[in-house]
């Protein structure tokens, strides 16, 4: 562009801009009653992560769908903007910026692993966005710009242990992947465990996506504990259970117990490989209620009947209609107003109520523990009785 | 620890080195002899798996009778898969990159990726899995506080009889008479009238072809998901590296030393802190042996 250009483009873009700023504020105002409102759906499309983060992005964009067909939020349509976080983090935090400043989206539903989530909190303070995020994980963050609507570690480890120390007995073995999820939850375990009157008979950790799990397996059968607290991941997983089950460890004794494992996770592991051992989540697709069915039906009619829904994928859901529930209390798409509305608002989700803590922004919910089962679904065998209230930073 | 954890302990070692050993055999050729760097051993390991796992699937629609028996088909047939994806690599691509190793490494880097991303497509990014077979499922217990896993040991008997086809094939053929000499000496065995380019293209696929039966046997024990090769390569170079580039006996003695080593310590000290005393020890033999604890004997 040579000097005449970047003078001629700098004046005309002044005229211009000087004509949106008189003329703007009505302008906006009308177009804002009509023009649908974009929605960010930010997560790993492809790369390694996408393997339980892709299909998230089916569940939110069926609550779109959903609410659009019902009439939109506020009288607006939403419109979806799926970008590729492609299991980077520097490409996440990319996206999210362009998400919020290029396509200024109102908010952005996304992120699966922890360290995408935070990969992206710096634009999202910059800006004053809003983020959804729909994973389970260890907590121990709370950011005012965000909204965190699966269960943090202390919702499934707690209830995990206690019932297990009552149904299985008192000896526990903790396995995990080493990195901070595991770390987190082991930590709550042994506290739980210590508070309940139970024995740690080892804790052990395998670095992560290593696939040999001989030696563990032949210091748990020297430790006899009653059960197996499992925070291992990914393809680790299908490792492990496979070569429990080879060593005759098929979980009558010890039993195991793990708070990651879910319906989408069984498809890779194989079921015969699965069955037996528990879960703690705070959705099964499993669950009986009305919700829960309507939900099923409506994903199950569009995406195929053989496809299963995980817990991240209902969280994901929830997200967008606790989003619309914010918008309508704040009567308003500007983020901080949607934050300020969210205390205490309620939805009647899939896995039963959720409800947004006031103080965290993190959720009260139920969790549950279900037994694999050799279909691949799980079979729920406790509910907590109330809604667990999350506890991000428990003290221990 | 009693005496029948420490059985279980000894067939874990046992066990992981003859995993180890199926899947540096390949390696071992190919970088020994050919002095190749083949980064995409690791994905021609995943390619046998994903054939395992398509024959299993044939078997489980068209021939259910016959499940029991897949395994036996699966494995010559993830071999000449991978002998032919092997022939096809060393024509497409190694054989304008000989003596140029490094452009090979990155050559063949590039082929790992392109190839680990054409499993994400046609396979999905989540693991399958092999369904195991009755006979290999379950353990068998010589006595009631000893479990030996069935399929490791169809593993041992798998790597036992490998390695024996590729001790005959590379002491008492023609054939390897041909390889070991094009390793020594390759101008010279050229002068000999050995067709150096033959002896390379039939190497390399053979090489490949191993890691092809190695992929069978691991999504036996791990897991098959596109990336699952990049989880065994650096060790399987690492052994490669420790027991001596040249030697076929080194590469076994490595194996098994580290094996043992690896799952000892794993009984020991936690998994990642194993890990990283078998680096250290690897690090410590070879700033004293820096060609490996095996070295060909060659007068300079």
């Amino acid at each position: 562009m040579n000097q005449m250009d970047r003078r001629h483009f700098i004046k005309t873009g002044s005229s211009m801009f000087a004509l949106a700023a008189t003329a703007g504020t009505p302008l906006i105002t009308k177009a804002a009653s009509t023009e649908p409102v974009k929605l960010g759906l930010l997560h790993s499309l492809t790369g390694t992560i996408a393997i339980a983060e892709a299909s998230l992005v089916d569940a939110e964009k069926l609550a779109i769908d959903e609410i659009n067909a019902s009439g939109g939020i506020l009288g607006r349509k939403i419109q979806p903007i799926v970008a590729d976080g492609a299991s980077d983090n520097a490409t996440f935090a990319q996206k999210a910026k362009m998400l919020l400043e290029r396509d200024k989206v109102a908010a952005i539903v996304g992120c699966y692993t922890s360290s995408s989530r935070k990969a992206v909190l710096p634009t999202l303070n910059r800006n004053k966005g809003l983020l959804y995020y729909p994973t389970y994980f260890e907590g121990e963050e709370e950011d005012k710009q965000v909204i965190y609507t699966s269960q943090e570690a202390t919702q499934s480890v707690v209830p995990s242990i206690e019932w297990m120390t009552k149904q299985k007995g008192k000896k526990v073995f903790l396995v995990g992947s080493d990195y901070i999820y595991p770390r987190v939850c082991n930590k709550i375990a042994k506290a739980t465990v210590a508070r309940v009157g139970g024995k740690v008979m080892g804790e052990e950790y395998i670095p992560l996506g290593n696939t040999e799990f001989s030696s563990i397996i032949n210091k748990i059968k020297a430790a006899k504990p009653d059960y197996i607290y499992s925070t291992v991941v990914g393809g680790s997983n299908v490792a492990f259970y496979k070569q429990l089950k080879a060593a005759g460890l098929d979980g009558t004794s010890p039993a195991l117990i793990s708070t990651l494992v879910t319906e989408d996770e069984i498809d890779g592991i194989g079921r015969q490989n699965a069955q037996g051992f528990y879960s703690c989540m705070g959705y099964f697709q499993s669950i009986k209620s009305p919700e829960n069915a309507k939900f099923l039906k409506a994903f199950k009619g569009r995406y195929g009947q053989n496809r299963v829904v995980g817990d991240p994928m209902e969280c994901a859901y929830n997200s967008v209609y606790l989003w619309k529930l914010g918008v309508e209390k704040a009567k308003s798409f500007v983020p901080n107003d949607v934050i300020a509305a969210s205390d205490n608002i309620q939805i009647n989700a899939p896995e039963g109520i959720v409800r947004i803590h006031k103080k965290t922004h993190y959720v009260w919910k139920k969790v549950r523990i279900g037994l694999a089962r050799p279909d691949g679904q799980f079979d729920i065998v406790w509910e907590s009785p109330n809604l667990i209230e999350p506890n991000p930073y428990p003290k221990i | 620890m009693n005496l029948d954890i420490a059985a279980m302990q000894a067939f874990s070692g046992l066990s992981l080195f003859a995993i180890l050993l199926l899947m540096v055999l390949g390696l071992a050729l190919v970088f020994g002899t050919m002095g190749i760097i083949n980064m995409a051993h690791g994905e021609l390991m995943t390619m046998g798996a994903y054939v395992t796992y398509l024959t299993s699937e044939v078997f489980q629609r068209y021939l259910p009778g016959l499940m029991d028996a897949y395994i036996f088909v699966a494995i010559p047939l993830a071999f000449i898969v991978t002998f032919l994806s092997g022939w096809i690599i060393e024509r497409g691509l190694i054989r304008w990159l000989y003596n140029r190793p490094l452009d090979t490494l990155l050559a063949t880097w590039g082929l790992s990726l392109i190839l680990q991303q054409a499993y994400r497509s046609i396979f999905g990014p989540r693991e399958v899995t092999v369904p195991l077979v009755s006979w290999l499922s379950g353990a068998w217990q010589p006595t009631s506080a000893i479990q030996l896993p069935m399929n490791r040991i169809f593993i041992l008997a798998l790597t036992t009889v490998v390695c024996i086809g590729v001790f005959i094939l590379m002491f008492r053929t023609r054939w390897g008479l041909r390889v070991r000499a094009v390793t020594q000496n390759r101008a010279m065995s050229g002068a000999a009238g050995i067709n150096t380019k033959r002896v390379d293209i039939m190497t390399f696929a053979f090489g490949c072809g191993l890691a092809g039966i190695a992929g069978c046997a691991f999504t036996m024990v791990g897991s098959t998901s596109p990336g699952a090769g990049q989880l065994y390569i650096v060790d399987a170079f690492i052994i490669v590296v420790f027991g001596g580039v040249q030697s076929l006996l080194g590469t076994v003695l490595s194996a098994f030393t580290l094996a043992q080593s690896q799952t000892a310590l794993e009984y020991f000290l936690s998994g990642s802190a194993a890990k990283a005393a078998i680096l250290v020890l690897v690090i410590v033999v070879l700033y004293f042996k820096p060609s490996g604890l095996f070295t060909v004997k060659a007068r300079g």
